[in-house]
């Protein structure tokens, strides 16, 4: 069974974020740059496929520039198969790239197109569905855990206050999320092997991108607090300055 | 002049408290854009009665899409009957709630009516005509303040920002019957289960109780739960990275960059020291109470309120205290 995994570079999320000069993006200096954590599970969900299934190519895709070369061959040191490297600028317009996306993934053979539920960089939540509806595919968001059945997949996603079970025809686009699927560490032979895998690059068909931004800042300081005392004696004090100064309580 | 949309979302044919955030938020810009507020809501029959009450928050209109299939979310027939009240009305902006049917619905909007989508926006203003919104990236690292450049604007508010201020409209129930083909579809809810009676996600309480590896074992969420339950309405567990990796709490539980942004009303913090990862992921909550034996744990600096003591002998007080305040009323 082939699974195509639609993935990401972003910044590590324990990284510092500094904003570079004119506002405008992210400084990249000193910062370390990781497949974004979603899409690692989303890898994970792959192998697991195509092993059970015991046949199939798993396929990366990312949209990015030269640096994502390091990105992709990450994965293939997990164990996929091949990697192609959509080049160009990555943007906040979650639908420009979902249109680079679907137009690399119209008429593939895949039985199922994996995303990661979200990036951690821009944390839109968006490409994953709209690559689906751009490409007429049915669509799950936010899955912990499927099984393929025949010419379905039945998926289970976190829903506020409960779980839902979605059975969906095959082929189908489902975004991960951290459930089942704990992302197993490259091998010394798997990092070896993934230099010599096929990574292909290609121009994206991004087009214009009409979400922009216009302004990067910093979250507001939050006023300094204060310590309200020591041990379960602070309780009802705490408690007297979360109802009458903050109105919290 | 185009009006403005807002989604209602509805679960079981109730409306949820976020269909008030997002028509709030809708009549907060709709007089810069001289736009009236429109309310669109899809259920079983009867939902356009369930929802006659947003008008009270600003909606001129609620149209309702009333059809047996629709009664339970379903991607596909509501990306479409959403899509096909936006071409018909031509909307300058419409608005979705971040929640998990938000994210799931919006961007299937966006790419079937060809327009860009900011999510879970933060802030929205109005300039000169043209909308732009504030939208945390990185987890809540920095913020980006982003321009659309098509209409309609469709943008995701986050859940508990956009507070519902009442603000009497007409109200018109406008019920209509759409064209939906179920059988056509290619997903079919198979079962939704509760996790807990009335469980709230953590994304959408108004007062979070977020515990960390010092709880120093799953047994110890007792404690958590007996302070949740004192506070009562309105109050979820949160969990940090380190639990949920530890498998003693489900992801969904998750406060943080690879968890779920919350900003409610208050965030009481127990046992956590305050990873980068996890301050990004709460730090606009309004009010923050850290109770950490280490008195240089970082979540102290975010904290507005702060007990350094042993969270083991601190909660039950706490709790104890707060049904105690609860019970004066």
């Amino acid at each position: 069974m082939d699974v195509i995994v639609c993935v990401k570079r972003v910044p590590d999320s324990e990284a510092r974020i500094r904003i570079g000069e004119g506002a405008a993006a992210i400084d990249p200096t000193g910062v370390k740059f990781i497949m974004s954590p979603y899409d690692e599970y989303a890898v994970e969900a792959a192998l697991r496929t195509k092993e059970a299934a015991g046949s199939g190519e798993v396929t990366l895709v990312t949209l990015g520039d030269e640096a994502s070369q390091e990105t992709l061959r990450a994965g293939l040191a997990m164990g996929a198969d091949r990697a192609v490297l959509l080049a160009g600028k990555p943007t906040q317009d979650g639908l420009a790239t979902a249109k680079a996306l679907a137009a690399e993934l119209a008429g593939s053979p895949a039985a199922l197109i994996l995303f990661g539920v979200k990036a951690a960089d821009g944390d839109q939540q968006q490409v994953g569905p709209m690559t689906a509806t751009l490409l007429g595919l049915p669509c799950a968001t936010g899955v912990g855990s499927f099984e393929v059945k025949g010419d379905s997949v039945v998926c289970h996603r976190e829903v506020e206050g409960g779980v839902e079970v979605l059975e969906l025809r095959l082929p189908a686009v489902l975004t991960i999320t951290k459930g089942v699927y704990d992302p197993r560490y490259a091998s010394l032979k798997g990092i070896m092997a993934a230099k010599k895998k096929p990574l292909e690059q290609k121009a994206a068909a991004t087009g214009d991108s009409r979400l922009t931004v216009e302004k990067l800042a910093y979250p507001p300081e939050r006023a300094p607090g204060r310590i309200v005392g020591q041990g379960p004696d602070a309780a009802a004090e705490l408690v007297r300055l979360l109802r009458e100064e903050a109105n919290a309580l | 002049m185009a009006d403005v949309l807002a989604f209602a979302e509805q679960r079981d044919g109730a409306v949820r408290g976020v269909a008030r955030e997002s028509v709030s938020a809708a009549a907060r810009i709709a007089p810069g854009l001289g736009a009236q507020v429109h309310a669109l809501v899809l259920g079983a029959p009867g939902i356009g009665a369930a929802a006659a009450d947003l008008g009270r928050f600003g909606a001129a209109v609620v149209y309702a899409a009333e059809h047996p299939a629709l009664a339970d979310y379903n991607a596909e027939g509501y990306a479409a009957v959403v899509a096909d009240q936006v071409r018909s009305s031509g909307y300058a902006a419409v608005i979705f709630p971040a929640t998990t049917l938000g994210k799931d619905l919006a961007p299937r909007v966006a790419a079937l009516l060809d327009v860009p989508l900011a999510g879970d926006v933060t802030g929205l203003e109005v300039a000169g005509g043209a909308l732009t919104a504030l939208r945390p990236v990185y987890a809540g690292k920095a913020f980006a303040q982003v321009r659309l450049h098509a209409t309609p604007a469709l943008v995701t508010i986050r859940p508990n920002v956009f507070q519902p201020v009442e603000s009497p409209a007409a109200g018109a129930v406008e019920t209509f019957t759409p064209a939906v083909e179920p059988g056509n579809w290619k997903v079919r809810l198979v079962e939704r289960k509760a996790a807990g009676e009335g469980a709230l996600d953590v994304s959408e309480a108004t007062v979070v109780v977020c515990g960390g590896r010092g709880m120093k074992d799953p047994s110890n969420w007792a404690l958590l739960e007996a302070l949740r339950d004192a506070i009562g309405d309105g109050a979820a567990l949160g969990a940090s990275r380190a639990v949920v990796d530890a498998g003693w709490r489900p992801h969904g539980e998750q406060v943080g960059q690879t968890g779920k942004t919350v900003a409610p009303k208050l965030y009481i913090a127990v046992g956590i020291s305050g990873a980068i990862q996890h301050l990004a992921g709460m730090r606009t909550s309004k009010t923050i109470v850290a109770v950490n034996k280490d008195p240089d744990a970082p979540i102290f600096n975010v904290a507005d309120y702060g007990v350094v003591g042993d969270l083991f002998a601190v909660l039950p007080r706490l709790t104890e205290e707060v049904k105690a305040l609860k019970a004066k009323g």
